[in-house]
């Protein structure tokens, strides 16, 4: 069976990308290339060699499409997915379908004008490189849509997906509180530098300053302020509605789950059910003011590192985003479960870090006062924001929690972004226990869940000892028993002084100096 | 068993410490660390022409001060904090000083087993062991044991850890 099995592995033919797509590099490096040509062959400046240089390697760039459109050939076999590229070292990239986690569809503009699509296949490799990943750039958007029905085994003909959630222009209000907006206005500054094109250097510009420079030194903020804050709300909700305008998050009829998004860039990302991990509901700051929330799903197989997973939901009604994070899970309980509070003990640790930190950088600039010609203000505006970094700790406090909900591990934690996650216990690859020398006199422990999903580690900052071995043990259950000791020996306070009590056979070394 | 006071069990720490050259080999680091912090700053301290001799001065006092004191008080104090046990099933390991820092994994979740030594290392006879599972937050580490201890503990979970299929990606 299973010879049948690698010849009809060896049988299945190669495919190559879309010829459609020898357009898209020379034309993408065209655009990269163009305020360079214009720079040298309209204006005439002369950029120096550099820029001739970047010219020519344009050039070679869109002289070796060809070729690499040549090399590459992919194919799906009944076992696994294959990818041939390379002319002179030839390099065959082979991953079991069993291993296939996602499938990220991206069109670029230019893609899309030619009716093209990247597909991007995730594996479970942890590797911090492309190394997990397959991509085949680019195919017809109808011939995409085939390879993930194929790896997902979907019947194209078959029921049809369920919509789950679908944008509604109400989520825009939490548009202009999202940090896309600085961002791209960051990267239109960076373009406009690019092709020497400065708005500031302008007739209206200069007049603007003039007359911000003429009135009243504080006007002249305020106005510069005001500027600065319907620019970025502006550029946010732009991002924002180019981004998710027409944001759809569905269930497909086997067991996946797709977000589609994007105005401009189209992403279809898709994920099998089966490996998602868990969720982490996420709240920034100024978000939550308005009562809104954004989610992921803990998943493997994708960029690590990057906002903790794939994104369900965008920035929505916090209600709604718990709807679809339940709806993900197949299980609203670690969604909506009430959390456990931890302990006091875990507030006064905020408190005093907060005060402390605030009163040695007061005392550091009233010293520099002292001694240096720094000017005064500095140490009462520290000494003023006090009140405000201890208000900062309750509610850093205030969002401490966890609770276990079925097979899942729940926490929450964080002010300027508060994260609710919920971790399946399947998805854990380790434990471990902190404690700092503050954290052993109070007698508390941070407890990390490692696991290959997601954030690769969630915390639960500051539990009681016997709490975090108690979750511990539901979460590996059984891996903790031949480490534990019942508590005969508790004396109250838990520190360095539970080293003698563990006495084993084979530690015969010389212990001086201990207890 | 009974337990008299009402509570939960307690995790105690991993059963075996290191080889106990590790503690020469933390001092020597230290020390190495802290001496070559201290030439640097006489040097400073030598070419500096200007009037701000005292400063230098006192940079290098407390340099030396806090030199000595990690490095005297440093590598003990880890050595009783730095501990590690395996059973068939799980390894245990705990390090650190002032953070101290305890690992649990599941044999079944084990990836790799690799052991390094340093060329100073090498001298003292010691080995590193280091245990890594699917996720990229927090290898097992042990540090400093003597070389049969660490291959016959290699052996051993590399045998426990092939017996499993599983890695939960």
């Amino acid at each position: 069976m299973s010879a049948a099995a690698t010849s009809a592995d060896e049988e299945t033919p190669w495919r190559r990308l879309h010829p459609r797509m020898l357009l898209v590099h020379p034309l993408h490096e065209l655009v990269r290339a163009l305020p360079l040509l214009v720079a040298t062959l309209v204006v005439g400046v002369s950029t120096g060699e550099g820029g001739l240089w970047s010219l020519v390697a344009s050039a070679g760039a869109v002289l070796l499409g060809p070729l690499r459109w040549y090399t590459t050939q992919y194919r799906i076999t009944p076992k696994q997915v294959q990818l041939r590229r390379g002319l002179v070292q030839r390099q065959v990239t082979a991953v079991p379908r069993e291993r296939v986690r996602s499938i990220d569809v991206t069109a670029h503009l230019l893609h899309r004008m030619l009716g093209l699509a990247r597909v991007e296949i995730g594996t479970g490799s942890n590797e911090r490189g492309a190394e997990g990943r397959l991509k085949l750039d680019a195919l017809r958007a109808a011939d995409a849509d085939r390879v993930r029905a194929e790896l997902f085994r979907t019947d194209m003909d078959g029921p049809r997906a369920r919509e789950l959630a679908a944008f509604q222009p109400a989520w825009l209000r939490y548009a202009p509180l999202n940090v896309g907006g600085p961002v791209l206005l960051g990267l239109l500054a960076v373009l406009l530098n690019e092709v020497h094109l400065e708005p500031w250097d302008t007739a209206p510009a200069h007049a603007l300053a003039d007359q911000l420079r003429g009135a009243h030194p504080w006007t002249g903020v305020l106005e510069a302020v005001l500027v600065a804050v319907v620019c970025t709300t502006t550029a946010s909700t732009l991002f924002y509605a180019v981004m998710f305008g027409n944001f759809r998050l569905s269930r497909l009829p086997d067991g996946a789950l797709q977000t589609a998004h994007g105005l401009l860039t189209t992403r279809t990302v898709t994920v099998e059910e089966r490996r998602i991990r868990g969720v982490e509901i996420g709240e920034t700051l100024p978000v939550r003011a308005l009562g809104g929330a954004r989610c992921v799903a803990v998943t493997t197989g994708l960029r690590p590192g990057r906002g903790g997973g794939t994104l369900l939901v965008p920035s929505a009604p916090v209600a709604e985003v718990r709807r679809l994070a339940g709806e993900a899970l197949g299980d609203a309980g670690p969604v909506e479960c009430a959390l456990t509070p931890h302990p006091r003990k875990a507030l006064r640790r905020r408190i005093v870090r907060a005060v402390t930190v605030g009163v040695a950088v007061a005392a550091l600039f009233a010293a520099a006062v002292r001694w240096s010609s720094l000017p005064v203000w500095p140490w009462p505006a520290v000494a003023a924001v006090l009140p405000v970094a201890v208000l900062v700790a309750f509610d850093a406090y205030r969002s401490l929690g966890h609770a276990q909900a079925g097979p899942y591990l729940v926490g929450r934690s964080g002010v300027l972004v508060r994260r609710r996650w919920a971790l399946s216990r399947q998805g854990v690859v380790g434990l471990r226990l902190r404690r700092s020398f503050f954290q052993r006199r109070a007698g508390l422990v941070t407890f990390i869940a490692t696991t290959a999903a997601g954030r690769r580690r969630y915390t639960l900052p500051d539990l009681d000892v016997a709490e975090a071995v108690r979750i511990a043990r539901e979460v590996t259950p059984g891996l903790l028993d031949p480490f534990l000791t019942p508590a005969a020996a508790a004396t109250g306070a838990v520190g360095d002084e539970a080293l003698p009590h563990a006495r084993s056979a084979r530690s015969g070394t010389r212990s001086a100096g201990e207890g | 068993m009974s337990v008299v006071q009402a509570g939960a069990p307690e995790l105690r720490p991993p059963a075996h410490r290191l080889d106990r050259r590790v503690v020469r080999y933390w001092t020597l680091r230290a020390g190495g660390g802290w001496l070559l912090l201290l030439v640097a700053q006489s040097v400073w301290l030598l070419l500096a022409h200007d009037g701000r001799r005292d400063a230098h001065l006192v940079a290098l006092l407390v340099t030396a001060v806090v030199g000595v004191a990690h490095t005297c008080v440093m590598p003990s104090w880890r050595y009783r904090v730095h501990r590690w046990e395996a059973t068939p099933d799980a390894l245990f390991t705990q390090t650190g000083w002032l953070v101290e820092d305890r690992r649990i994994a599941p044999v079944s979740r084990i990836q790799t087993v690799d052991t390094t030594r340093g060329p100073l290392e090498q001298v003292l006879g010691l080995t590193n062991v280091t245990v890594t599972t699917a996720s990229a937050a927090g290898p097992l580490i042990i540090q400093g044991l003597d070389h049969t201890t660490a291959s016959e503990l290699v052996a051993e979970l590399t045998r426990l850890a092939q017996d499993t299929e599983d890695d939960a990606t």
